[in-house]
């Protein structure tokens, strides 16, 4: 997929809510590269079947990887300094 | 029901097409039956898969396009898919996929691209294309919850036949409160000379001002979003009330 074929982090809500009861788009969360914050859903997300990866938007460096095989689901968060997920 | 709605965990689960209704040459509305649904609120989508006999499988998103409670759609909610050429999933859901058959999806997500009636200030709604799909949910949410809140839809289409929900804009149109626009990139109909993309005078023209507070819905293909949302900034507006959702 091209540079400019992104989608948002609204993409990742599907994926996401198979291993989170949160919804994480609206998680606020620090990028580790830039330590930029925002909120999910204005990363940018590239589909590339069977993973999924979420870039911040301000510097580019990977914030999350999703990848679902039959068996199960695998996180990688190493871009994230923290998620912020509201209590109620 | 919005906590029902965000909070738990969701797997595939099997919806069965109760109706479907065509929009246009390449679009169309399916009504589905979902067991248990939980309730959305507008805005908000859902994952669709496809599994072929060898195994393989292709999933995609596709917003809701009905409000819920829906008066209009009962216990069932809507998808509207335009299909794309050489598309591995929107042909088989405009063209093939009917009435009776098995759907498998995974749903509502999303709670970032959402409006709600008890949300302050206007609403600027701009889509293109299928972008205007969650934005119909948005519109029929406001009916539904009797809201004056001021909402204006800019709506981008190639030519007049690729107007989806026609009858239902007009509809909607007719309120004191919702002011629909379209824009004509190709060819317009008659009586209206203006043929060409959005642009900073279309924006300045009828979108709300920077002044008036509205929360802004931008949605459609990745670059028709792009391009809508820095016209948006150029002329003022407040990236933080802008907010987004790209289809691809
Ligand atoms: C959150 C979200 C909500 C969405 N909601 C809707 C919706 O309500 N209705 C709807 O019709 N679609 C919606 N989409 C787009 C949808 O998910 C698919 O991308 C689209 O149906 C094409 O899938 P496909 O398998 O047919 O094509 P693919 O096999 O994925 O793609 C075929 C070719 O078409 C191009 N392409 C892919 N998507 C588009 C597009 N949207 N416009 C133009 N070219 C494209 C690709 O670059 C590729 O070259 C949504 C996407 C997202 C991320
Ligand atoms: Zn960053």
């Amino acid at each position: 997929m091209s540079q400019a074929n992104y989608l948002d982090g609204n993409a990742a809500a599907g994926a996401l809510s198979e291993v989170f009861a949160v919804d994480l788009t609206t998680a606020v969360g620090q990028c580790n590269g830039c330590g930029q914050t925002a909120v999910f859903a204005e990363a940018r997300v590239y589909v590339d079947a069977p993973g999924m990866v979420a870039r911040c938007n301000g510097c580019e460096s990977v914030l999350l990887r999703v990848v679902t095989t039959p068996h199960d689901t695998y996180l990688d968060l190493r871009g994230l300094t923290y998620l912020r997920v509201p209590n109620s | 029901m919005e906590r029902t709605a965000l909070r738990r965990r969701l797997m595939w689960q099997v919806a069965t097409v109760a109706d479907v209704r065509r929009e246009t040459d390449t679009a169309r509305t399916i009504v589905l039956d979902v067991p248990d649904w939980p309730g959305h609120l507008a805005g908000q989508h859902l994952d669709v898969r496809l599994t072929a006999e060898d195994g393989y499988r292709a999933s995609r998103s596709y917003s809701i396009a009905s409000a819920w409670p829906g008066s209009d759609t009962g216990s069932t909610i809507e998808l509207t898919v335009e299909q794309v050429p050489d598309g591995e999933v929107s042909p088989y859901l405009v063209d093939v996929l009917k009435v009776g058959d098995p759907l498998e999806i995974r749903g509502p997500v999303g709670g970032w691209f959402v409006w709600t009636p008890d949300q302050d200030g206007p609403v600027q709604l701009i889509g293109g294309g299928s972008g205007v799909v969650p934005l119909r949910a948005m519109l029929r949410a406001h009916a539904a919850a009797g809201s004056t809140t001021p909402v204006r839809l800019l709506y981008s289409v190639r030519r007049p036949e690729s107007v989806i929900y026609v009858s239902d804009l007009k509809e909607l149109a007719t309120s004191d409160d919702v002011d629909v626009r379209l824009v004509y990139t190709r060819e317009a109909p008659a009586g209206e000379p203006r043929v060409g993309r959005i642009d900073a005078d279309v924006i300045e023209r009828h979108a709300f001002g920077p002044e008036a507070g509205a929360t802004t819905y931008v949605c459609g293909p990745t670059p028709f979003v792009e391009t809508v949302a820095d016209l948006l900034v150029a002329a003022g507006h407040d990236p933080a009330h802008v907010r987004t959702e790209r289809f691809g």
